[in-house]
């Protein structure tokens, strides 16, 4: 038992490296993939992680392999694509979801075509897929601090962005945070996104963001309940992924994201929010 | 009560969407302490006037001037909110967000504001619902949870955009009891209504809109066969292509004020189609 779950973390550095990476993610990523479901912008997580994609590859044909080209560029691409979007949005007849489709559409073609211009298949593969099992000490610090900044960020913005996800008319009404929660959020669905491609790749990072909150929401009643098991989710899913891959030798990134879906559909069967609950024959019902 | 100064003065008031008009030079001082019921049929411009003195629509033509109101001072109160019924946030949650101008983004609630919410859901009719997660509530729940966060925006100037819609007699009842309270304290209220008979019963000052200004005075002299057939005809008609409209004086200066209803001619001195487009700077 111990040798299963327990020494491949004591025994290999690069194992309590991607541990790291992944509480890291676990408390940045998860509590905005939280706030993404209840703004039903789930997929928006997805689309935006695509647009991420033309940054980091200029930054990479650029500068080849280095970790602040690509997170600057994935970081600008990124926000680009989210106050274009924005701009499009409230200038025109559009509406967010179609905006933002186009942008990051054009954004992924861009992003593909950069990086084929240059590099192997290899490199692709690695941006696409991460690299949990190689965090460098760069990257390590760079994931953590991301995910330092959201926790006080979303410290900041909690009251707000709760009541423009509830009621923005009437968060308008009564402040001027409305704007400042919405792209204050945005920016860090992207900076996040961005943490979470060094170590799952561009399409994996969604995942860790979305599925331990979807899964979270059916077991909670309150938000930070909610909050707690989404985190918790998260990491659980992470150690899993992690020992998953390094016993079954398959790649670590899609590895948690499965042991994320793993969860989500246990959560889907038991849960008092999933399909047996109101299914049950209901024995004895309360007074009023 | 006409001798307090205006809380609310529209001056020459056009506002509208796509260079449509919704509200066409509208002109009226609304006296403090007013209990006003903004009444007409159905696209008649009432919610877009609510929403243009909220500050939520800029006005194409005209100014609305708030001189007598401090900063937050408008508690408004849409028709349809945009609320999330799925969010989970309990009842008390909710309520206590109408303390926003008191504790802002950042402050936690006093013991004395945690009362004070618990006093406001007492006065809606929802004590012991501080717990219950917004969801669970009933339409007309939900209203009256949507009343006591008003009470608490403890606003001068209240703004209610058909709060009676779709809700049951009872709570009606419960609720124009909560708005005649805030008249009593003293409060500026307009309320978009339908019911006329509510009109009748519990409003003393009525503003008719349809599209045109068509009476703004004592509920009584308001509410006529004859005005209120005016305003059926006027909202019949509606032109894409309407020609512009060059007016850019107020037909009736001072549509307000005085105790008998002012019905302004509504052909004015040019030809002056319905639903006409606006070219106002």
């Amino acid at each position: 038992m111990f040798d299963f779950l327990i020494a491949p973390f004591t025994e290999f550095a690069f194992m309590r490296r991607a541990l790291a990476g992944c509480l890291a993610l676990a408390l940045g990523a998860t509590p905005v993939g939280v706030f993404l479901l209840l703004r039903r912008m789930s997929l928006m997580g997805d689309a935006m992680s695509h647009a991420i994609l033309p940054g980091a590859a200029l930054g990479y044909l650029a500068f080849g392999l280095s970790l602040g080209a690509m997170t600057v560029g994935g970081i600008v691409a990124g926000l680009v694509v989210v106050f274009a979007a924005g701009l499009v949005t409230r200038a025109s007849v559009l509406k967010e979801d179609a905006s933002l489709a186009a942008f990051y559409l054009l954004s992924l073609a861009a992003g593909v075509m950069i990086v084929s211009l240059r590099g192997r298949n290899l490199d692709l593969l690695h941006v696409l897929f991460g690299s949990v099992l190689a965090l460098d000490d760069a990257s390590l610090l760079l994931i953590a601090g991301i995910a330092s900044v959201t926790l006080l960020s979303l410290a900041v913005l909690f009251r707000p962005l709760v009541m423009e996800c509830f009621d923005p008319a009437f968060l308008r009404g009564v402040s001027r945070w409305s704007p400042v929660a919405h792209y204050g959020f945005l920016m860090l669905v992207v900076v996040n996104l961005v943490s979470g491609f060094h170590a799952l790749g561009t399409l994996m990072a969604v995942g860790i963001m979305i599925l331990p909150s979807a899964a979270a929401r059916l077991w909670a009643k309150g938000l930070p309940m909610l909050l707690l098991l989404a985190v918790l989710f998260a990491f659980g899913s992470g150690i899993a992924g992690l020992l998953f891959s390094f016993h079954a030798d398959v790649p670590a990134g899609p590895a948690i994201v499965l042991m994320c879906g793993l969860v989500y559909f246990a959560s889907l069967i038991a849960a008092p929010g999933g399909l047996l609950a109101g299914r049950l024959p209901v024995r004895h019902h309360l007074e009023s | 009560m006409h001798a307090a100064a205006p809380m609310v003065v529209l001056d020459n008031l056009t506002l509208g969407y796509d260079r449509h008009p919704a509200v066409h030079h509208l002109s009226a001082e609304i006296p403090a302490g007013s209990l006003l019921a903004v009444i007409g049929p159905n696209g008649a411009g009432k919610s877009t006037l609510l929403k243009g003195i909220a500050g939520e629509l800029r006005p194409i033509g005209g100014r609305i001037v708030l001189s007598a109101l401090p900063a937050a001072g408008v508690a408004y109160m849409p028709q349809r909110g945009e609320i999330d019924h799925s969010f989970p946030v309990s009842v008390f949650d909710v309520v206590a967000m109408g303390l926003w101008h008191e504790i802002g983004a950042f402050g936690g609630l006093s013991r004395r504001q945690r009362a004070r919410v618990g006093e406001a859901l007492g006065a809606v009719g929802l004590a012991g619902f501080e717990a219950r997660p917004i969801g669970s509530l009933s339409g007309g729940q939900l209203q009256r949870a949507r009343f006591a966060r008003l009470m608490l925006q403890d606003a001068p100037l209240i703004l209610l955009d058909e709060p009676f819609a779709a809700i049951d007699s009872r709570t009606v009842d419960d609720l124009v009891a909560l708005i005649l309270g805030w008249h009593r304290e003293g409060r500026t209220i307009l309320t978009v209504v339908h019911d006329l008979e509510q009109v009748r019963r519990h409003f003393p000052h009525a503003l008719l809109l349809s599209r045109e200004p068509v009476a703004y005075g004592p509920t009584a002299a308001v509410l006529t066969p004859e005005l209120l057939g005016r305003a059926r005809r006027l909202s019949e008609a509606f032109d894409e292509d309407a020609p512009e409209c060059h007016i850019e004086t107020p037909l009736e200066p001072s549509l307000a004020g005085g105790t008998e209803a002012h019905a302004p001619p509504v052909q004015p001195s040019h030809k002056h189609g319905d639903g006409h487009v606006h070219h106002h700077h």
